[in-house]
């Protein structure tokens, strides 16, 4: 069994903290892991959210003007 | 005891200080290191603390205060990383050693550096910040206030004189952090130095600077940070560039308690306690036959430090007599303040610096006049 997921990374910690802390008063799901292998960033944290949270994620980056490297679909096994 | 060296370091610390420190130490992996449980109860603690520094300095935002063990150091990666050889950078006589000997070094790799001076009142002159000025001026290093007399810089008249031509300029709060306010983007400083143990009553070993837009200072230390490990060069994202090293989390914990205690009581609060407890020593010891007080008390914008002589008695002699006869801790001598010192002619004898803080007291403030008031009797 495997899920996609949307996976944000960023060039450095601060940013990962700033994804947290808006994403929980914003009351949006995910949690921080550390980033796989499989992709590439700065951070060693990353961004982990159901995938169909995307584009509200997009749109939190965007308005919070949170530094981040890149959004993706990842396919997770479960 | 008596505690009157609160510019050394504030003592006692609020007892939420202690208790971060503590629970940090019990709680904490190493932030950015890692992301389970402990690594970001570490992480967030010390993002929190950024947020409440940006807003305590009016700097940008939280990516932008980048940590360092002191003020120093912070003086040390602001002036290094903006400034080289063939730069010339304006400065003061109140600075202290922590400016100064990153400025000689400079000097020393072929910077130029001019000094705005002082007169025998310890007062500076800011016409003569343009009279300094080169083609090859890149930017102005200062203190806030001077660590020997309290007197205050006019932030707004340097800024408009660095804005006018260009020109970088860091200021050291060394003493003003937490007692006065700074708003750096909104007067436009380059770079705020910043300790954490003094005004913002956090464990020593806390401090930083935060960096104005589009100010880029090169890295003064490299190596790890967490991310980008394949990267053969420091990171270039603000604050892990200035930021190699695990950080002191266990201390940022700490400072980040100290700074929810001083936006509870307000920085108006605080400043309004120690000015006036350091008027009110002022006011009982200023005409005492035989003493004699450095710095400008015709302003109230001023740091709550009172520094003055007896006689020609030796500062240090007159430091110990207060903490032997009078239980008074004050701290004598040259303060690492060199050029004001020579320019208020106090070399030779140092001076006896009497500085307040939140929790000294009116009755402490009237029992440390009335120990300088007999030694006077006394001399």
């Amino acid at each position: 069994m495997a899920e996609t997921v949307c996976i944000v990374t960023f060039p450095a910690t601060v940013g990962a903290m700033a994804m947290e802390k808006a994403c929980r008063e914003e009351d949006l799901p995910g949690r921080l892991i550390p980033v796989p292998r499989s992709v590439t960033a700065g951070c060693g944290m990353c961004w982990m959210a159901p995938a169909d949270s995307r584009e509200a994620l997009e749109a939190l980056v965007i308005r919070r003007k949170i530094h981040i490297d890149g959004i993706y679909d990842m396919i997770r096994p479960r | 005891m008596i505690y009157l060296d609160n510019a050394a370091t504030t003592r006692p610390k609020p007892p939420a200080v202690g208790q971060a420190v503590l629970a940090a130490l019990d709680d904490f992996g190493n932030s950015g290191r890692g992301a389970h449980g402990e690594a970001l109860t570490a992480a967030r603690t010390i993002y929190d603390a950024r947020e409440k520094l940006a807003v305590l300095f009016g700097c940008s935002g939280p990516e932008r205060v980048c940590f360092a063990p002191n003020s120093t150091e912070a003086l040390n990666a602001a002036i290094a990383g903006l400034f080289g050889p063939g730069d010339h950078v304006i400065s003061t006589d109140w600075e202290h050693n922590s400016v100064l000997r990153p400025l000689y070094r400079l000097e020393a790799q072929g910077g130029e550096v001019d000094f705005v001076p002082a007169d025998s009142g310890g007062r500076i002159n800011y016409a003569d910040f343009e009279k300094l000025l080169k083609t090859n001026t890149r930017g102005v290093v200062c203190t806030h206030a001077s660590n020997l007399t309290g007197d205050v810089l006019d932030v707004d008249r340097v800024a408009t004189f660095c804005r006018a031509h260009g020109l970088l300029f860091v200021l050291d709060t060394s003493q003003t952090a937490g007692v006065l306010p700074i708003e750096m983007e909104m007067r436009g400083i380059s770079a705020v130095c910043f300790t954490g143990h003094k005004g913002l009553y956090g464990p020593q070993g806390t401090g930083g600077l935060c960096v104005g837009t589009g100010v880029e200072i090169r890295p003064f230390k490299v190596g790890g940070t967490g991310v980008q490990s394949f990267s053969e060069t420091q990171p270039q994202e603000y604050p892990t560039r200035m930021e190699a090293g695990t950080l002191n989390g266990h201390g940022i914990a700490g400072l980040g308690a100290a700074l929810d205690w001083l936006n509870e009581v307000s920085v108006e609060k605080v400043r309004a306690h120690d000015l006036g407890l350091a008027r009110r020593f002022y006011e009982r010891i200023a005409e005492l036959p035989g003493v004699r007080v450095y710095g400008d008390f015709w302003t109230e914008v001023r740091a709550p430090i009172v520094a003055l002589n007896l006689g020609e008695r030796d500062s240090a002699m007159v430091a110990d007599e207060l903490e032997q006869r009078f239980q008074i801790a004050t701290r004598p001598g040259a303060h690492c303040a060199p050029r004001l010192h020579r320019a208020l002619g106090t070399k030779e004898q140092g001076a006896v610096r009497f500085s307040f803080g939140y929790f000294n007291t009116a009755t402490e403030a009237d029992q440390a006049a009335a120990a300088v008031r007999t030694l006077a009797e006394e001399l």
